[in-house]
């Protein structure tokens, strides 16, 4: 399998005048094509500096992060990162801010415009291009929020739990819907989330790290029987509970 | 109309009162104020030489308006502010993206803005006079020494206060510092940014009236100085009107152009 995301022996420690903080220690893993990948570990274990580090904003200590074969730093494949809220800016439009990567990427044509309007459309949005983000319900907002990363075309996607800032309810059915539509896409993507049954319901393959400084406990690979693979078909297979009680186990260990 | 309950209708009558009586009431109050002003110095209660009278005003008024010569004292104190204030607009604009893209620079010049900004700036208006000349020069200046240090001060941290989120997704995007700039730190800043005009065009023309009492020979500021060495009261309270007007026609242009800009922003 061709790999988009690899990790090798990533270190990263934070500094201040008090001293050090070891935020990740030796981590290493590879994303394949396509494949969904969600990433759990108990809060401020370092899962955000993680995502961070592949999207560019931090460099590590000590390590190599490739993308699609090539170095981070040399490589131009686009890499998508949704927020934990979506960053809607209200004073565009929902179309406005669709573009607004492809603005500062200087890669608006007519073409890419199209498939902004196109993306829109077939998410449906279409109706609502004009209007301000504030008239948009919240599975509505992360939905424009996941267009404008799609719109880039990225390769790679980063999700820093980007449904954590909604109600329960709107969760369940916006994390279903953002699933099925990155699969849809084909795009590979990384979940960081402490939603265990999120990263069930979404993933192919669950990364559970330790607390500080983060090190990789282990790696379950998710099976499902399934005839039609969805995050709801999931919830209700007898698996899920097998699987959500194995990651709980493996959380709560201490070695 | 019909479908209105009787209570919704009489709440509606109560909000139509209120309203009547609070207009209503100011317009009493300025009418009583003329009235009794008017009426004491003609009947030779305070004395009309002092305090002048509401008639003699209007008819001061009246003769600079013939003469055309009010024109130009209410000409060069508007300019002098209107231009005062779109350069200190200006200029803090610029200092205040400066500081936010140096986070050094600006902890540098920290202590020197706070002082600089805790100065009584009429302090600054003699010096400026030797060093500038009695110029027009030198009253724009002024206008602008009152209000420039506060509004970079302001602006600064209004900048570095913009929701680091939105920052941080203009980087995720692979943008520049100055991206982030253009696309999030002015448009989201734009309401500070009037709030802040709305504070620095009293401010300009509190300095262009100093500025105009030690280095004028027309200008508001330099018929209250001069009328109140002549002992016309009719010139200074007549220019203490005009620029009460003025003043207020000053903010509500900021006013709409607020406004204005709440649809956009």
């Amino acid at each position: 399998m061709e790999q988009v995301l690899e990790l090798k022996n990533i270190h990263y420690a934070y500094h201040n005048l008090e001293g050090e903080t070891p935020a990740l220690s030796d981590i290493s893993f590879a994303l394949g094509t396509g494949e969904f990948v969600a990433i759990v570990g108990p809060s401020g274990c370092g899962k955000s500096t993680l995502l961070s580090l592949i999207a560019g904003l931090l460099v590590p200590e000590k390590g190599l992060i490739k993308i699609n074969g090539k170095y981070l730093r040399e490589s131009t494949t686009n890499v998508g990162y949704m927020l934990q809220h979506d960053e809607l800016f209200e004073w565009r439009t929902v179309y406005n801010n669709v573009i607004l990567g492809l603005e500062i990427q200087h890669m608006l044509t007519a073409r890419t415009r199209e498939k902004a309007h196109e993306l829109l459309d077939f998410y449906g949005l279409k109706r609502f291009e004009k209007a301000r983000p504030s008239e948009l319900s919240g599975g509505m907002r992360q939905r424009a929020a996941l267009i404008r990363t799609l719109v880039l075309d990225p390769d790679l996607l980063l999700l820093d739990e980007p449904f954590s800032a909604l109600d329960y309810q709107t969760r369940l059915t916006v994390g279903d819907d953002i699933g099925q539509i990155i699969r849809q896409e084909k795009k590979a993507a990384l979940l960081v989330t402490h939603d265990l049954s999120e990263a069930i319901s979404l993933a192919d393959r669950v990364i559970i790290l330790s607390g500080r400084p983060a090190t990789i406990k282990q790696t379950i690979p998710l099976i499902f029987d399934l005839d039609e693979d969805t995050p709801l078909a999931r919830r209700n297979s007898p698996e899920f509970k097998t699987y959500f009680n194995l990651i709980w186990k493996e959380l709560n260990t201490d070695e | 109309m019909s479908n209105l309950s009787k209570e919704q209708y009489r709440y509606l009558l109560c909000v139509k009162k209120h309203k009547r009586i609070v207009r209503v009431s100011r317009i009493l109050i300025l009418l009583s104020f003329l009235f009794i002003w008017e009426f004491t110095a003609n009947a030779g209660i305070i004395d009309s030489f002092i305090f002048s009278s509401p008639s003699k005003i209007a008819l001061c008024f009246w003769g600079m308006l013939l003469d055309k010569s009010i024109f130009l004292h209410l000409g060069i104190t508007l300019y002098e502010t209107v231009i005062s204030f779109l350069l200190v607009i200006i200029t803090s604009i610029l200092a205040a993206v400066a500081l936010w893209f140096s986070a050094r620079l600006s902890e540098i010049l920290d202590p020197y803005l706070v002082v600089l900004n805790s100065l009584p700036k009429s302090a600054l208006a003699p010096l400026l006079i030797v060093w500038l000349g009695a110029t027009r020069t030198t009253i724009i200046v002024a206008g602008m020494s009152v209000a420039i240090f506060g509004s970079i001060l302001n602006l600064y941290t209004s900048f570095t206060t913009v929701d680091p989120g939105k920052i941080k997704l203009v980087y995720t995007l692979r943008g520049t510092k100055y991206q982030a700039l253009t696309k999030v730190v002015l448009p989201s800043s734009v309401p500070a940014i009037i709030s802040n005009m709305k504070v620095n065009i009293g401010l300009c023309l509190v300095g262009v009236i100093i500025g105009e009492f030690l280095a004028a020979r027309n200008g508001l500021g330099y018929l209250i100085i001069y009328s109140s060495q002549v002992f016309k009261m009719d010139w200074l309270l007549m220019s203490i009107v005009l620029l009460c007007i003025m003043a207020t026609m000053l903010y509500s242009l900021i006013n709409l152009l607020e406004k204005w800009c709440m649809h956009r922003f």
